[in-house]
């Protein structure tokens, strides 16, 4: 994994609001991390190292807690980040087909990005629609019932969405 | 009439937002569209209820169409115009045949409009507690109750709450656990979507027990929408002063807070919860000292999981006894469980411990979907096990379930037919124990990871001989050697599916063979020549050139080069390409 990418231009009065709020005590990093995340799309370096100084935490734990948690990247990601369930419900009802359909489809790996920039394919635990499993999210939507191709269809049409 | 549109994020994913959209344009202003929460019977989403006077009309697996047709019935009156639609009497039973306690207004009230939930007499509890009891009594009420922490110990709640009380100390913490991660288990997220004001009230009512005047939910991020209802709710209840300074007018103080998780299976162990909520790494503290003696910021707190407080203010308004009139001896009251997975009807159960595991499944889950046969259920997620048919008229209960090998856990239930390997189920449940494996005790670190290498050589036909007896010597020492909870139940989906599932293990070591045909590399393709039409698709799509054979002539498949990836068996239209 990349530890560090080497952004420095990120707008840091973005974060101001946050850290007023929360900056104050150590207790609340988990929090301005999940901030900084929604704002900038991952964790720049700048804004680790601004936030280490603001609120006086060591850079060295920022990172300790951000390769920690599943939720953080270090690393820009796709315009669409597709987290593919691979709960247990999902994986008796398939989900291995749908990931390496997907996979195929976009010929990247979990965690990877496409090189338009456009997906980013992320697996995780269990999204909590069991009953319709196997599920994905696409950013804020949830598909459920997949079958490989229906996965690959709904990527297509977001494609073809982007072209036009 | 009243019209309410189930929204959990189930119904959501199932289309419940177009079918609300259609009927918004379509009724007629004299009735009144609302939602809900999640009903729990997510197979049937979308679930559209229609209450005609006392009558309630529910209609099912609602599409924009349907949602028309019900539009029109209900503005002309005339139920007959949809009645194709509504549940059938078979499905009906799914929720008559359950005892709704914690889910008692899931799929009833409106989760972001506190009126519906005060209509029902809520917040009436802790406003008893507060001006008639003293903490001491709603231990004791609880106590009485027999009610247990729902999350997956089974630990009696009353007495960490007495321990919490007893610690020295003003300053003190009462924290939901929220963070469900088991995956399969979805009823806290269903509380929470559907019924945010019952753990609201039943946080109150722990923390006037222990004398908490903080408050702190946390909740998993993967979870947007609870955590939107939930903020909703707590303000609806700040401004109602129910929350905050002085509630009921009394000296009792209590405020809330929700942090959101950052996605670590770990965080669900309630040390590790807590260094999550301080800014850290989740990694789990050495016990003791507890958390009802050095919790969060080191003060005395007390965590409980959703569901446990859900139970709490029914506890109080109904009574400790009418609670543990329910259950068996030493499991009272109900459970709720997510039952998913290869069973016909999967939702939201919740029923009296003591029924078995025949009556959720076969009963009300109506069996095995698609006609094949039940093969196991997986109880308790990564730190439980696989239960056999064998032992399917065990009875629902803490002792009982612990005495499979398998434990109660949070409640996610996932039913396995013929076509699971369960070789291929432990393999599953170490890939996702040894990844989520904090790693802060060397035995869950690399005994993990050990025992998932081992699981994965044996399913790509690499086994030896020797590898049950390790896998049983790594199991055991994980066991005895890890520092917390996960990871020593770690080991558990291994151990049953070793102690039931047994054959299955030596087939695919000795055999090199996997009677449920999911192990890809041993999985054998072959072409039947009778139905071949020589289309050649099966060979331009195999990637590695295992099938050869001219243009309109059966073709074959050279077992040497097959890899077993199934491209063929996807690729062919005819029905051909078997599994050997």
């Amino acid at each position: 994994m990349n530890f560090y990418n080497s952004k420095t231009d990120s707008d840091l009065t973005l974060l101001e609001p946050t850290l007023e709020e929360y900056g104050d005590e150590a207790e609340n990093l988990i929090t301005v991390l999940q901030s900084a995340q929604e704002i900038y799309g991952y964790l720049p370096t700048d804004v680790i190292i601004y936030i280490s100084k603001r609120m006086c935490v060591p850079i060295t734990k920022i990172i300790g807690v951000a390769t920690f948690y599943s939720q953080f990247r270090l690393t820009p990601i796709g315009k669409y980040l597709i987290m593919l369930c691979k709960g247990t419900a999902c994986h008796v009802n398939g989900a291995d087909g749908i990931y390496e359909a997907i996979s195929e489809y976009l010929n990247i790996t979990d965690g990877e990005t496409t090189e338009d920039g456009l997906f980013t394919v992320k697996c995780v635990a269990c999204l909590g629609c069991c009953s319709l499993s196997p599920v994905m999210m696409v950013n804020d939507d949830t598909y459920g019932s997949l079958t490989p191709e229906k996965a690959v269809n709904i990527l297509k049409d977001l494609a073809e969405k982007e072209e036009k | 009439m009243k019209i309410a549109v189930g929204q959990g994020s189930c119904g959501i994913a199932a289309g419940a937002l177009k079918a609300y959209d259609v009927l918004e344009q379509k009724l007629n202003s004299k009735n009144e569209l609302t939602f809900t929460g999640c009903i729990g019977m997510c197979y049937l989403e979308p679930i559209v209820d229609v209450y005609n006077e006392n009558e309630l009309h529910r209609f099912v697996r609602v599409t924009p169409e349907i949602a028309e047709k019900i539009a029109k019935a209900v503005n002309s009156g005339d139920f007959s115009l949809s009645a194709e639609y509504e549940i059938s009497e078979d499905d009906k039973a799914f929720l008559s045949s359950q005892t709704r306690i914690a889910l008692r207004h899931c799929g009833i009230i409106n989760p972001e409009k506190i009126e519906d939930y005060i209509e029902d007499s809520g917040y009436e509890a802790i406003k008893k507690c507060v001006t008639q009891m003293t903490p001491e009594e709603v231990i004791e009420e609880i106590k009485i109750s027999g009610l247990a922490g729902r999350g997956g110990a089974g630990f009696p709640t009353w007495f960490k709450w007495n321990a919490a009380k007893n610690s020295e100390g003003n300053e003190k913490y009462l924290i939901c656990n929220a963070d469900e991660g088991d995956p399969g288990a979805f009823m806290d997220r269903a509380v929470i979507e559907s019924d945010p004001h019952t753990l609201i009230e039943g946080m109150l009512i722990g923390a006037y027990a222990i004398g908490a005047k903080q408050a702190i939910v946390y909740v998993r991020a993967e979870y947007p929408l609870a955590v939107k209802r939930l903020k909703k709710a707590i303000n609806q209840a700040r401004e109602r002063g129910f929350v905050g300074e002085n509630i009921f007018g009394t000296e009792f103080s209590c405020d809330f807070k929700i942090k959101a998780g950052a996605g670590a299976f770990v965080c669900g162990e309630e040390t590790a919860l807590i260094e999550s909520l301080e800014g850290s790494r989740g990694m789990p503290r050495l016990k003791p000292p507890f958390p009802a003696q050095s919790g969060f910021l080191h003060k005395p707190s007390n965590i409980n999981n959703v569901e446990t407080f859900a139970n709490v203010a029914w506890i109080i308004k109904n009574g400790g006894e009418k609670f543990a009139e329910m259950g068996t001896e030493t499991s009272k009251g109900t459970k709720v469980f997510a039952l998913t997975g290869k069973v016909s009807k999967g939702g939201l159960v919740e029923i009296p411990m003591g029924k078995t595991l025949r009556d959720v499944i076969f009963g009300i889950g109506g069996g095995i979907r698609g006609g094949k046969k039940f093969k196991a259920v997986q109880m308790g997620g990564p730190s439980g096990g696989c239960i056999p048919e064998s032992l399917l008229d065990t009875v629902i209960d803490y002792k009982a379930l612990s005495a499979t090998g398998a434990i109660m856990g949070s409640g996610g239930m996932v039913v396995m037919d013929e076509s699971t390997c369960m070789v291929g189920m432990a393999k599953f449940f170490l890939d996702f124990t040894a990844k989520e494996s904090c790693g802060k005790c060397t035995h869950c670190r690399i005994g993990t990871k050990r025992m998932l290498e081992i699981l994965t050589r044996i399913t790509e036909g690499e086994g030896k001989e020797e590898d049950i007896e390790l896998l049983e010597e790594l199991c055991y020492s994980i066991k005895d050697g890890a520092l917390c909870g996960l990871g020593q139940t770690a080991p558990n989906p291994v151990l049953t599916t070793l102690k039931y599932f047994r054959d299955e293990y030596t087939d695919h070591i000795e055999n090199k063979h996997c009677t449920a045909h999911e192990c890809a590399k041993l999985r054998k393709y072959k072409i039947n020549p009778d139905a071949c039409r020589g289309c050649t698709a099966c060979a331009r799509k195999c990637p590695v050139g295992a099938i050869s054979g001219a243009v309109k002539s059966a073709h074959k498949i050279d077992s040497e080069k097959c890899i077993g990836c199934g491209s063929c068996l996807s690729a062919c239209r005819f029905g051909a390409v078997e599994v050997e």
